[in-house]
């Protein structure tokens, strides 16, 4: 069970989360939705222990760790302990551009968990064949392209078997193309249970693999339920016009021209304008 | 053979001697000495305690601000009146040192900040330590930014060691000084002494392609395959 009781943190005065309380039952996926600024990457950024929470308390197994007034500064020890319960999947990849994607999985086992070389490589290995890369396993992830090296930074984010995969924007910096390559891999990594908690503007993505819809806005959450609750029936009308948003159909003359026109470039442009 | 050629290869082999025995120990190990110096200034001056950093600012405000004849003759000639008295090698290297510390730390510095920020988080998302990430994952990034700016300094080095002759020290330029003086050839020595610097740096100029081309092994292939 991962459960964040009262999270708060500030950047300076900014208040960037207040109160923040969720919890994510095994093999769950939690999509986290909500405008730009509105905390959800500094949340995931808070579990994963990237910033340290103003106050709170995050529990991730049996990993606990509490934060602000009348507890002492988390050690080393226990930030490592708590950090290794995660995987986090960044918007911009952040694959290690001097390693080969194969070396970017293993790398936390062979420097972390210490594990003989050849361990690691299979493991590695296995985990690329996963995502759909072992034919890849010795590029550079300059090589690939945006979608191959994400699903490179998912194998290498659940190479020490983490017990929550962190999300965060993992198709933003995708073109719808290459972002269902990635949402098919997240899909399949969901039917497998594991458990997931995704920043996502892409709707898509959201109603698609998420069990339940958190929405933040100005670092509280506003509303939660099951994703078909939220984007279907939502209840709370800040929802409610949030999700009108990102459903939003085509204008009607793009509804003509789809008709006329079957050039790629237009059909891209008709599913990005899906996702908005 | 004609007169001039004749003292070129007669004069080679003192000067050559010069050279190799104290031209290139003393630019590499200022060298050695200055680099770990200015990694380590660099290293405070990005991540220590505040007044540290600042003590280590003052260190490269002074060395960059004075010439280093200057800082060489107060070692080597000031510093006996306080006391303090070096060998003429150990003057040479301390100040070299001193040298090389304050401008590759700016070189260093900037190469460590030129790594994306992304990359510190993405290695501490997977576990690593401050240590780990820096050894492994933000130093050979910073490494290939580096390469050619420290090949610089290390290129000017050799140069400035001639000032070493002002200390005593019987280096190339030395030598070549005392043969000048008395086969009155300055025309033909010093020519000959400015091709054996030539020659140094250009050994050193192929090292830092093959440098360049190990750190940047990435960015080689990924260029030729797009």
């Amino acid at each position: 069970m991962i459960q964040l009781h009262n999270i708060d943190k500030h950047f300076g005065s900014q208040h960037v989360l207040k109160d923040v309380s969720l919890q994510v039952a095994p093999g769950q996926v939690t999509a986290l939705i909500g405008p730009s600024g509105s905390g959800k990457s500094t949340l995931l950024r808070c579990i994963n222990l990237l910033e340290t929470p103003s106050a709170g308390q995050i529990t991730l197994g049996d990993a606990s760790l509490q934060f602000g007034h009348g507890h002492a500064q988390p050690g080393r020890q226990d930030i490592h302990r708590l950090r290794l319960q995660t995987g986090m999947v960044f918007q911009n990849f952040q694959l290690f551009p001097h390693r080969t994607a194969l070396e970017n999985v293993m790398e936390g086992l062979l420097v972390v968990k210490k594990w003989p070389r050849a361990q690691a490589e299979a493991r590695a290995r296995e985990l690329l064949q996963q995502v759909g890369m072992a034919h890849k396993a010795d590029a550079w992830p300059g090589t690939l392209s945006g979608g191959q090296q994400q699903r490179v930074a998912i194998a290498r984010a659940l190479a020490q078997s983490p017990g929550l995969l962190l999300c965060d924007e993992p198709t933003s910096a995708l073109d719808p193309e290459l972002a269902s390559e990635v949402v098919a891999v997240l899909r399949q990594l969901a039917a497998n249970k594991m458990t997931m908690l995704i920043a996502t503007h892409d709707l898509r993505l959201a109603a698609t693999l998420a069990d339940t819809v958190v929405f933040l806005e100005d670092g509280r959450i506003v509303d939660q339920g099951s994703s078909r609750q939220l984007f279907l029936q939502p209840q709370n009308p800040r929802t409610a016009s949030y999700v009108s948003t990102l459903k939003e159909g085509l204008p009607e003359d793009w509804a003509v021209s789809r008709a006329k026109c079957n050039t790629n470039q237009l059909k891209v442009k008709l599913l990005h304008a899906k996702n908005l | 053979m004609p007169e001039w050629l004749k003292l070129m290869v007669e004069s080679l082999p003192p000067l050559l001697y010069a050279g190799l025995v104290f031209t290139v120990p003393l630019t590499l190990l200022s060298f050695a000495c200055g680099l770990s110096l200015g990694f380590v200034t660099a290293l405070v001056r990005l991540y220590g305690p505040r007044p540290l950093a600042d003590g280590f600012r003052f260190y490269v405000w002074l060395i960059r601000g004075t010439p280093l004849l200057v800082q060489l003759f107060l070692i080597f000639y000031g510093l006996p009146k306080a006391g303090i008295v070096f060998d003429p090698l150990p003057a040479a290297v301390i100040g070299f040192s001193l040298n090389v510390g304050a401008y590759t730390s700016e070189v260093i510095r900037a190469a460590l900040l030129a790594v994306p920020r992304g990359q510190w988080e993405a290695a501490y998302s997977i576990g690593l330590t401050w240590a780990q990430a820096m050894r492994r994952t933000i130093l050979p990034q910073a490494s290939r930014v580096a390469v050619p700016p420290l090949a610089n300094t290390f290129i000017s080095l050799i140069k400035d060691t001639s000032l070493a002759a002002v200390l005593t020290v019987p280096e190339i330029f030395q030598a070549a000084q005392r043969i000048a003086s008395v086969t009155y050839e300055p025309l033909i020595l010093y020519t000959e002494t400015a091709l054996i610097y030539l020659a140094f740096s250009s050994v050193l100029s192929a090292g830092q392609q093959k440098l360049e081309a190990r750190f940047g092994q990435h960015l080689h292939q990924a260029q030729e395959t797009k």
